[in-house]
């Protein structure tokens, strides 16, 4: 066993890294998934699309702002404006025109609503942006590299991805904490969340509040794509896999748990990256392999809490 | 919250639909199927597939019923197809392959649904979704045996012994998909008029009643699963022998996620739902294909989103209330 | 004055005024100990209960006093830290609703758990087909014999008249009889009721506790309710056990129990005349 681990310290390394950057992407996503749902009561489908849509509009902006003559490090300025705008515009939009008509319906209607959101915003991701592929790695390019020694090798790795995503994702995690826990509207979210009659009850404008919540969540999956964009080549189908993975996280960490899911989506994104490189053929196989062995053990998910029915 | 479209409800347990007989409807339905296949041939392909998407159309139908959503049923489907695929080389007769599929999809369906009668809403549709999600990624990485995305060519098919020319195997496919569509059909109605059946809607409701009436909710709900299963895999096997072409895509959970789409599409509240919901998806998929290339998934959901808002019984809501109104 | 001391030994006039001997009977239930907290809350701090063959005993006490714990500890919905209960001599702790059900413990709810999109008659029908244990997915649930069945018990609860009404268009006096109607459909030897009568209007109070009254009467069943109506609790009960912070505070006929003054003070919230020491 010791020498299997010392054998391939290297590729356990590599993949310990890779899953970290991995993970952060995984992990705002999902956290945005699941703030929504502890609002709205309702999975979004369509949060994958957000991610993917929130990926191009960010590789588009930053292949404008080069083509202007701008500076590399404006490519920044264009992954975050790219999640602002993704944001700003989709989450109002989706939100009030759609989500709205369909709160307290059957959960069945309220999962379908967003699949058909899911199958709009895909077909508008391919009219505006074609099915070829696109990339625009200039903010992970402009970072350079850092060489990380492993024993005797040393492995060049990006510092985008050792750095800069990792801390972004731990970033988001404390702002989220302090934000639901010490400032007044997060407070109201988190009220909204464990008693939705009660919180309305007390005069809480739970209209305002859906909405707010929405747009945010609506926000991280797109600031998760604009994140992911330098590391990958954009392709049709990209927001498809990621909802499926957010949903893997979300179960497997328990409705509702932000500071779960971020642990979930680093036991995730680690499982899948060490697939990787043993495994490659498992390698979309793991996280649920991950869910359904955590939810067998516990129905509630990780760090969930079994509710009973009152009678 | 205030202004949101509660008044919409669901027509589902005592729905109009039994109020207004589905004997004459399904016989009409029938008739038009056989006579658009025979006017125009090439629909033929699009209305046999349509057929067989009914058929597991109905297993959704029989959860929803309970309350719950499958995310994950593409994967009984796509066991159906694979076990055609896998087998046609060997045994070349679709009467055998046929039950075969079906077979092993239901003890599949067993296996997963063991597993996810234990849980509910949320938890149940994401784990149908994973089980169905790990099938896929099986079928694409497994390229050895699976030809990975490229699929498998479904070799050519006996229909009792005789190999029929290509006109005659259609009509012989589009035949096979329209006599177990009935016959799945009439066990369907026939199951949720049952006991069983009608428990089903009970685990939506009430199921702390289920359990203080000495019932095992989790078996209720597991019989449904598994004979959603059954169907699910005879679906995929009838599409498997009509495209005689499979791929992981079966699988995938957009794939699963159709399904749903076509029940909620054609109506929760009839037996007969299913099938006009597969009629019309499979159709508008191939006119808005035709017309526009790239966008025809975003017509699909467009519909989708219409129905949801505005015509929540779906098809069948809408013919079953015109006929009453009318008669 | 203890529980035990006050268990009823005494031969007791029923409500037809049939006299039943209870002395030689063994308890049908008996718990002994019971202890659940949730929190720091003590929902069941030692409970002792007989409840003999045939008898009425109705439960009051205030809100959180324990009595629906009780219920639920009972009917295997919640499972207690400590003590034991016995049915019919024998221990049934840790067995599930399911399978005391299967033994003839039923039991109502305070809120009534009706299959709300299924019609009266469907209800009633679904529990006697989940009684006759046929649940076979091909015969039809509304088949003449159930069909007949269930009209019959529905007769008897006077819901007849609304059987091919859907479930949740009834109002609280009819749910609250056909929750129980369906609890009396698996023909319980045993049947707890969460307030029978909470929500139903005034004026069919007592018709519904009437009512009922008759039919578990003729169905020999005994019966365990909560109630908060001290009039249903005077008329009907053959005994009343007093809940207080889990525990229970006095035992015995209405006509004593409900005179002590502490109880008075504590339970009906009335200030007796003089203080009692």
């Amino acid at each position: 066993m010791m020498a299997w681990f010392a054998e391939n310290s290297l590729l356990l390394g590599l993949a310990l890294l890779d899953g970290l950057a991995y993970a952060a992407l995984v992990f705002m996503v999902a956290v945005g998934l699941n703030l929504v749902f502890g609002v709205l009561r309702i999975v979004n489908v369509a949060h994958g699309s957000l991610f993917a849509i929130g990926a191009y509009t960010a590789a588009s902006l930053g292949l404008f702002f080069a083509s202007r003559g701008l500076p590399p490090w404006a490519g920044y300025a264009a992954l975050i404006l790219a999640a602002c705008l993704v944001g700003a515009v989709l989450g109002p939009l989706i939100e009030r025109l759609v989500l709205r008509r369909i709160y307290g319906q059957e959960e069945v209607l309220q999962l379908l609503v967003t699949f058909a959101l899911f199958m709009i915003l895909e077909d508008v991701q391919k009219l505006v942006w074609g099915v070829q592929p696109i990339s625009q790695d200039l903010p992970m390019k402009v970072l350079g590299t850092v060489d990380v020694p492993f024993g005797e090798d040393v492995i060049p790795f990006t510092i985008y991805q050792l750095f800069v995503l990792p801390g972004v994702a731990v970033a988001v995690l404390a702002g989220l904490a302090w934000f639901l826990r010490r400032t007044l509207t997060g407070r109201v979210i988190v009220a909204v969340t464990t008693d939705k009659e009660a919180a309305m009850a007390m005069g809480i404008d739970a209209a305002k509040v859906t909405l707010l919540t929405f747009t945010f969540g609506a926000g991280l999956a797109a600031l998760g794509g604009a994140l992911a964009s330098p590391t990958t080549s954009l392709v049709p189908g990209i927001g498809a896999q990621t909802i499926v993975l957010s949903f893997a996280v979300v179960a497997t960490a328990g409705l509702g748990q932000i500071e779960g899911a971020a642990l979930t989506s680093l036991l995730i994104g680690l499982g899948r990256s060490v697939a990787v490189y043993f495994a490659p053929e498992f390698e979309v196989v793991v996280p649920y392999i991950i869910m359904v062995a955590v939810l067998l053990v516990r129905p509630q998910g990780l760090f969930g809490v079994l509710e009973t029915r009152r009678v | 919250m205030s202004g949101s479209a509660n008044s919409l409800s669901r027509p589902a347990g005592a729905a109009p639909a039994r109020s207004l007989g589905e004997g004459l409807p399904a016989l009409l339905g029938i008739a038009a199927l056989v006579l658009v296949a025979w006017a125009v041939p090439w629909l033929k392909f699009v209305l046999t597939i349509a057929l067989a998407k009914g058929i597991a159309v109905l297993g959704i139908l029989l959860l929803l019923r309970a309350g719950q959503v499958s995310f994950g049923h593409a994967m009984f489907l796509a066991t159906g197809a694979y076990t055609v695929a896998f087998v046609a080389p060997f045994q070349t007769e679709a009467l055998l392959l046929l039950p075969l599929a079906a077979l092993l999809a239901t003890l599949l369906g067993l296996a997963v649904g063991l597993f996810v009668v234990r849980y509910r809403d949320i938890f149940f549709g994401m784990l149908n979704l994973a089980l169905s999600m790990v099938l896929y990624s099986l079928l694409e990485k497994l390229y050895e045996y699976t030809k990975g995305t490229d699929g498998i060519r479904v070799s050519v098919l006996t229909f009792a012994g005789l190999r029929p020319e290509r006109e005659t195997q259609e009509w012989l496919m589009f035949g096979l998909a329209l006599l177990l569509a009935v016959l799945f059909g009439l066990l369907v109605r026939a199951y949720l008029a049952s006991p069983m059946g009608r428990a089903l809607a009970g685990i939506k409701t009430r199921e702390t009643r289920l359990e203080f009436m000495g019932v095992s909710a989790r078996r209720v709900l597991l019989f449904a699963y598994v004979l959603s299963a059954l169907m699910g895999g005879t679906a995929g096997a009838l599409v498997a022998m009509t495209s005689r072409h499979v791929t992981p895509q079966l699988a995938y959970w957009t794939s699963s996620g159709e399904l749903v789409f076509i029940a909620i599409l054609g109506g929760a509240g009839s037996a007969l739902g299913p099938f006009l919901g597969a009629a019309a998806f499979e159709l508008v998929r191939v006119y808005a294909a035709a017309a526009v290339a790239d966008a025809w998934q975003m017509i699909l959901g467009a519909v989708l989103l219409l129905v949801i808002l505005f015509a929540p019984g779906g098809i069948w809501g809408m013919l079953a209330g015109r006929l009453r109104r009318s008669a | 004055m203890s529980a035990s001391d006050r268990l009823g030994a005494q031969a007791e006039p029923s409500i037809e005024g049939v006299t039943r001997p209870r002395q030689q009977d063994a308890p049908l239930l008996s718990a002994r100990g019971l202890k659940l907290a949730f929190g720091g809350v003590k929902a069941a701090d030692g409970i002792d209960l007989d409840v003999m063959p045939g008898e009425f005993l109705a439960i009051i006490g205030p809100n959180g006093a324990g009595k629906t714990t009780f219920i639920n500890m009972t009917t295997g919905y919640l499972r207690p830290q400590a003590g034991s209960i016995e049915y019919d001599g024998q221990p049934i702790l840790g067995l599930s609703p399911r399978v005391l059900v299967g033994k003839g413990i039923g039991r109502s709810f305070q809120l009534p758990q009706l299959f709300t999109e299924h019609t009266v008659l469907e209800n009633a029908a679904l529990a006697i087909a989940a009684r006759a244990g046929l649940w076979s997915p091909l015969v039809p649930l509304l088949r003449p014999q159930w069909r007949a069945e269930a009209m019959a018990l529905l007769d008897r609860f006077g819901l007849a008249p609304l059987a091919e009404v859907r479930a949740d268009a009834l109002n609280e006096g009819a749910r609250k009889l056909a929750d129980i109607a369906m609890a009396v459909a698996l023909q319980p030897r045993l049947i707890l009721m969460d307030e029978p009568t909470s929500g139903v209007a005034a004026a069919e109070k007592m018709s519904v506790v009437e009512t009922l009254v008759r039919v578990l009467r003729d169905a020999k069943v005994t019966a365990v309710f909560v109630e908060h109506d001290m009039e249903v609790v005077e008329r009907f009960a053959d005994r009343v056990a007093v809940w207080s912070q889990g525990r229970i505070a006095a035992l015995g006929p209405p006509e004593t129990v409900l005179k002590d003054p502490a109880v008075l003070r504590d339970v009906i919230g009335i200030e007796p005349a003089h203080s009692h020491a």
